[in-house]
């Protein structure tokens, strides 16, 4: 439910533009969706988002403060990969926030505690289509399944802000889908602003309210280093969407999706990884 | 059929298993026989029943002089020195290892420090222990520790600077602090890493626990066979080195077995 304001912002690495006066600010609850080619910087950019690197000039905005410098519980993510953590069951891995935020010495709950923050994970993971999956590990995951770990793990921190870097480029089209009916549900319940970088334009027009592309004016080889990506389209999509607000237009891009529940998805057999 | 394809059955390849040491065994005793029957009191190549009876007089029957039974003495005091310096080692090793793989600071003062450290010929510092230690257990479990330690602390380093960034970032939004993504994050994921290295070391550090017995001991594992070799008495050597390779296989296993019993995601993920 947070604003996020991005002014001027440029992003040099040594004598390599990256990004040049990018200027953006993205509504509260609103779904923004960054594509452009390979290489175009909109990777760096969310980075600039989550506090990993800071801007060389310009400013980032949350809710009309600046960014910390780092990484923090007001901005969940989920990578395309390593979004999860191999050592914890599922059941660890959405508790693990709760347990990091309670606990500030020994980062565990006990007692009390720890069945309240049981209850809230449990339901989170049911939440996600991952119920009866508690005690396993991610490596016994399928793809769709970790990435559906990496959402509850990252909501359970009740973030103003979700950053998603490419977080189903690696799924087959047919768990893509499920995976998207999910993230809408989740985007309308949890009513946050959502950032997502991606490659595919359907995903981005299927789920975005807002699709922001990312590009090179100058791309010949001898300007490459100069001139650094910016935004040159910024959709809005039509009819309007908005987290928490129901929308008369069917919503989906492959016509009606089936009720989630027990897809695909969850049936993969351990063996069937990225 | 390419012979890259063809593979051995499970029998096939339980006698393959065996199959070296059997031919080690037979060589050996086919050796030492034709030794004897040139000459019955050669010392160099006993029977199978000479280590018999060298066993037998080590192990069950009281040394005269003092009174201990010679193997069971020898070993546990070359245990409590090789896993009091692996003790020691694992202990740094895992501080200092975790505090260079997350702390820049650290790493830029510790990293190349401990890189030179790593090789210093530890053989090489065992006089100036002797010399500033005394002769005693102390410089024997230091010369262990000086020997395995920086090896495995940049190993641990290695494993914990592995670790993809994105996990590190993830703990971050979670909002865990340094202290808290040490002990969740970093310390679970390089505890199976420490003890794989942990067997790696095994060798090393018995290599140095036998140098430094040979130099200077009244007891342990390699003093005894250091002991003996003024006498010729292959009858104990062979037996004893049989017994420490023996040793070393074992806690080798277990060390695997305690990996996988404690930190079963470890096995998942190589397998994945």
């Amino acid at each position: 439910m947070s604003e996020l304001r991005i002014e001027r912002v440029w992003k040099e690495y040594g004598d390599q533009i990256v990004l040049e006066d990018v200027s953006l600010t993205v509504d509260a609850r609103a779904f923004v969706a960054l594509v452009g080619p390979s290489g175009c910087g909109k990777s760096t950019f969310l980075r600039m988002l989550l506090g990993q690197e800071r801007p060389t000039k310009g400013k980032i905005l949350l809710d009309g403060e600046p960014l910390p410098p780092e990484p923090g519980p007001d901005r969940g993510v989920v990578f395309q990969r390593y979004s999860v953590f191999p050592h914890l069951t599922v059941l660890g891995n959405v508790l693990l926030g709760k347990e990091l935020t309670a606990a500030r010495y020994r980062a565990r709950l006990f007692g009390a505690a720890r069945r309240n923050a049981l209850e809230d994970a449990r339901r989170l993971i049911a939440e996600v289509g991952l119920a009866g999956s508690e005690g396993k590990y991610p490596a016994q995951l399928s793809g769709g399944m970790q990435q559906r770990l990496a959402l509850a793990q990252a909501l359970i921190m009740k973030p103003k802000v979700l950053l998603l870097d490419e977080p189903f480029g690696a799924l087959d089209p047919g768990i893509r889908a499920e995976i998207h009916t999910l993230m809408k549900r989740l985007w309308h319940e949890t009513q946050m602003t959502v950032v997502m970088v991606t490659h595919d334009m359907r995903e981005a027009f299927t789920l975005a309210s807002r699709v922001v592309a990312f590009e090179r004016r100058r791309d010949r080889p001898e300007e490459k280093e100069r001139y650094g990506a910016t935004i040159t389209k910024d959709i809005s999509i039509w009819p309007p969407r908005l987290a928490g607000q129901s929308s008369i237009f069917s919503p989906d891009r492959d016509g009606p999706v089936a009720s989630l529940g027990h897809g695909r998805d969850d049936l993969a057999p351990s063996g069937e990884m990225l | 059929m390419r012979w890259i394809n063809t593979r051995p059955s499970r029998s096939t390849q339980f006698a393959l298993m065996l199959l070296p040491f059997v031919l080690l065994v037979v060589a050996y005793a086919s050796g030492s026989a034709a030794r004897l029957a040139e000459n019955a009191n050669d010392k160099l190549l006993p029977s199978l029943a000479g280590f018999a009876d060298a066993i037998n007089r080590l192990a069950f029957v009281a040394d005269q002089r003092t009174g201990e039974f010679l193997l069971w003495s020898d070993t546990g005091a070359s245990l409590i020195r090789l896993l009091s310096g692996l003790g020691i080692s694992t202990a740094i090793a895992l501080a200092i290892g975790m505090l260079i793989g997350m702390l820049p600071y650290l790493r830029a003062l510790l990293s190349p420090f401990v890189a030179v450290i790593s090789m210093v010929p530890p053989l090489a510092l065992l006089p100036i222990l002797f010399i500033v230690m005394g002769l005693g257990e102390t410089s024997k479990i230091a010369l262990i520790v000086i020997g395995v330690a920086p090896t495995m602390i940049r190993d641990l380093a290695l494993k914990a600077l592995e670790l993809p960034r994105e996990q590190i970032v993830k703990a971050e939004t979670l909002g865990g602090s340094s202290w808290q993504i040490g002990l969740r994050v970093v310390l679970p994921q390089i505890l199976p890493r420490l003890i794989t290295c942990l067997r790696l070391q095994l060798g090393p550090a018995w290599l140095f626990l036998i140098a430094a017995e040979a130099i200077s001991s009244d007891s342990g594992l390699g003093y005894r066979i250091f002991l003996v070799r003024r006498y010729l008495s292959m009858d104990i050597i062979f037996p004893y080195v049989v017994w420490i390779t023996l040793l070393a296989v074992v806690m080798n296993y277990l060390l695997d077995r305690l990996r996988i019993a404690v930190f079963p995601w470890s096995e998942l993920e190589r397998q994945a």
